[in-house]
């Protein structure tokens, strides 16, 4: 099991662009993730529309968790995307 | 010609036929059923699906750029794994699949639409998505443009959403109309982003009749049907002119020789703040504070009302806030301050200060909730008192004022003999602000929600300027806060007068600091004298306007 917490640094919060390349990032990784807001329900990282719901502002902190072979990269490009202004 | 009206978002001027954009995909009924084969009806959504966002992608690739990355999310949402799964599960549970991908985009409109904001103006994406899914599966024919009209064209839609607009130029659209919208929705953004003006929230717009020629101005959120070639030629004119010099005035206002005065907002409430600060209101001039006490049986709590008065003061800091302290009766009665006996004419009647005095407490807690929210707040909190007639009005309220800890009290200028005495209320009060619409209305005793006595509203009144004149050399700071200021003209008229702050309903804000900083103080004083020799309104609209030539550069 691995987790990332990471600030949202994107001006637009986790919407539009960014969320755009953070979904299509998480759709290619052949394993289950998840976005929450902290102590909030986890959501799949691999659905816009569901990242769109979880309405993650600039700022917010959000935790990312998978499970699975290569979880840690990928939760590393993903942290990436979402800490990138 | 025959006029629409709508909300302005994108300025400048366009004219061509109006066409509608492809209808609108109807509804699959409620409890449509598929015939038992769930995974043939599954096969053929994930077919429909591939087929629409293949779509969106490649339209993303011929337009490039923003609308690009508009349509790559937009794919994403028609391949969304968990959408997907929904419509499975109705699937599943005997849905048809077209009603299935319905009902499952629909849960999602609605939490963007709860969420609000910028997600909310997203559920017209999200529409337009499932519209093109239900479209693939139904055989119809997809949403979209006019593929044979004659370019450039006025499109007109409900609402517009990204893959509508994706290959579209200013060379195939001359203006965008929608009946809904906001000033952050897609359609407004895209237009901006083009250079196309646009008018959104224009009731009626999906009736006009293809091919009609209409005319569109971004600015003013006019819509004209058929109008004829000189209104056309004038109207773009006019719109090129004063676009270029609405978007040059900024920063606060001042005459074109450095005579500062200030732009402010007429405003009811929070939701009025975004549009102040939009067109960059320096705060507020009124603050009419009836909303709070509206549809209640009793005053807010004072902890209420510092809640609310925290939120407007803290959007201007540095500003100067003017608080209306509650303006009841005459035409605003409330249940909780009855008048004390039946009023055969309200606008004469227990109104305005007159009722505070017989209800002080209501007025004492807003005045001490005022103070409260005032403490921590950067901004210059001025309070006034509606309907003060007479000194002793005037000593009451701001000793009121003094007592609450309110180091600004200040009262309107709105019945004639508080303008025809100023210099005796001066040295009582802090600030006058002049109401022109009750000043009016008084003036003329023509009761101003009387249809037929609207002419006696002309705030080019001879008779009114005088009063202006009055109140704005008595020695105190004299704000307008009347409909008055919001005629470009005639905000300069008053600022020759003597007038210090102009408060206005939030859109008029760039024309009026326009039109000052093309003037100095001499040719407004000019103007007002001119004005003042006339004895008719429309006399002394014609007289001013000859020393007021800058208002041609903005096309007024």
């Amino acid at each position: 099991m691995a987790e990332r917490k990471v600030i949202v640094e994107s001006a637009v919060g986790l919407h539009a662009r960014p969320a755009a390349t953070f979904v299509q990032t998480a759709a290619k990784a052949p394993i289950d993730i998840t976005v929450a807001k902290p102590g909030g329900a986890p959501v799949s990282a691999k659905s816009i529309l569901s990242i769109l719901a979880l309405d993650v502002r600039n700022g917010e902190v959000i935790v990312i968790h998978a499970d699975g072979d290569g979880a840690d990269q990928v939760l590393d490009e993903l942290a990436a995307i979402v800490s990138a202004p | 010609m025959e006029r629409m009206t709508g909300a302005g978002v994108s300025p400048g001027a366009g004219y061509g036929p109006a066409y509608l954009l492809g209808a609108a995909v109807p509804e699959p009924a409620a409890g449509s059923r598929h015939g038992g084969d769930v995974v043939a009806e599954v096969a053929r959504v994930e077919a429909a699906v591939e087929r629409v966002a293949a779509e969106l992608e490649a339209r993303g690739e011929a337009a490039g750029g923003d609308a690009q990355d508009v349509l790559v999310a937009q794919a994403l949402i028609a391949r969304d794994p968990v959408l997907s799964a929904e419509v499975g599960e109705l699937i599943n549970a005997g849905t048809a699949a077209e009603r299935a991908v319905y009902e499952a985009f629909m849960r999602y409109n609605d939490i963007l639409a709860e969420i609000g904001g910028y997600l909310g103006q997203r559920v017209a994406d999200l529409e337009d998505i499932r519209d093109r899914v239900i479209a693939e599966l139904t055989g119809r024919p997809m949403p979209g443009l006019p593929e044979e009209a004659e370019k450039p064209y006025v499109l007109v839609a409900h609402d517009l959403a990204p893959a509508d607009t994706a290959l579209l130029s200013k060379d195939i659209v001359a203006a965008f109309i929608t009946e809904q919208g906001g000033p952050t929705s897609h359609t407004a953004i895209l237009a901006r982003a083009m250079g196309v003006p646009a008018v959104v929230a224009c009731a009626g717009a999906t009736s006009i009749v293809n091919g009609t020629l209409v005319l569109v101005d971004g600015t003013t959120g006019t819509v004209g049907l058929l109008p004829s070639e000189d209104e056309v030629a004038m109207t773009i004119q006019a719109a090129e002119a004063r676009d270029t010099a609405l978007a040059t005035a900024t920063g606060p206002g001042a005459t074109a020789d450095g005579w500062p005065v200030a732009m402010l907002a007429n405003i009811g409430g929070p939701r009025d703040l975004a549009a102040a600060l939009e067109y960059g209101a320096e705060g507020v001039g009124l603050y009419r504070t009836e909303f709070l006490f509206l549809d209640r049986d009793q005053a807010p709590s004072e902890e209420e009302q510092e809640q609310a008065y925290r939120e407007i003061l803290s959007s201007f800091p540095g500003g100067p806030v003017v608080v209306r302290v509650l303006d009841a009766g005459g035409d605003k009665p409330l249940g909780f301050l009855p008048p004390t006996e039946n009023e055969p004419n309200p606008a004469l009647g227990e109104r305005g200060v007159r009722i505070l005095r017989i209800f002080p407490d209501v007025m004492v807690g807003q005045l001490q909730a005022l103070a409260r929210a005032a403490q921590d707040a950067s901004a210059q909190v001025q309070v006034m008192a509606p309907m003060v007639a007479t000194p002793e009005e005037a000593a009451w309220f701001v000793g009121a004022c003094r007592a609450a800890g309110l180091r600004s009290a200040g009262i309107m200028i709105e019945v004639p003999a508080a303008a025809l005495r100023a210099g005796d209320l001066a040295p009582i009060v802090d600030f006058f602000s002049i109401g022109t619409n009750d000043l009016a209305q008084y003036a003329f005793a023509a009761d101003r929600e009387v249809g037929a006595l609207t002419a006696f509203q002309d705030p080019w009144q001879p008779v009114l300027l005088d009063l202006v004149a009055m109140a704005a050399s008595a020695g105190v700071p004299c704000g307008v806060c009347g409909e008055a200021c919001s005629d470009p003209a005639l905000a300069c008229v008053l600022v020759g007068l003597g007038v210090t702050s102009l408060s206005m309903g939030a859109p008029a804000l760039p024309w009026v600091r326009a039109a000052l900083a093309r003037h100095t103080l001499d040719q407004c004083r000019a103007a007002a004298v001119a004005a003042r020799a006339e004895s008719t309104a429309e006399a002394a609209r014609t007289a001013a306007r000859a020393h007021l030539l800058g208002l041609a550069e903005l096309g007024l």
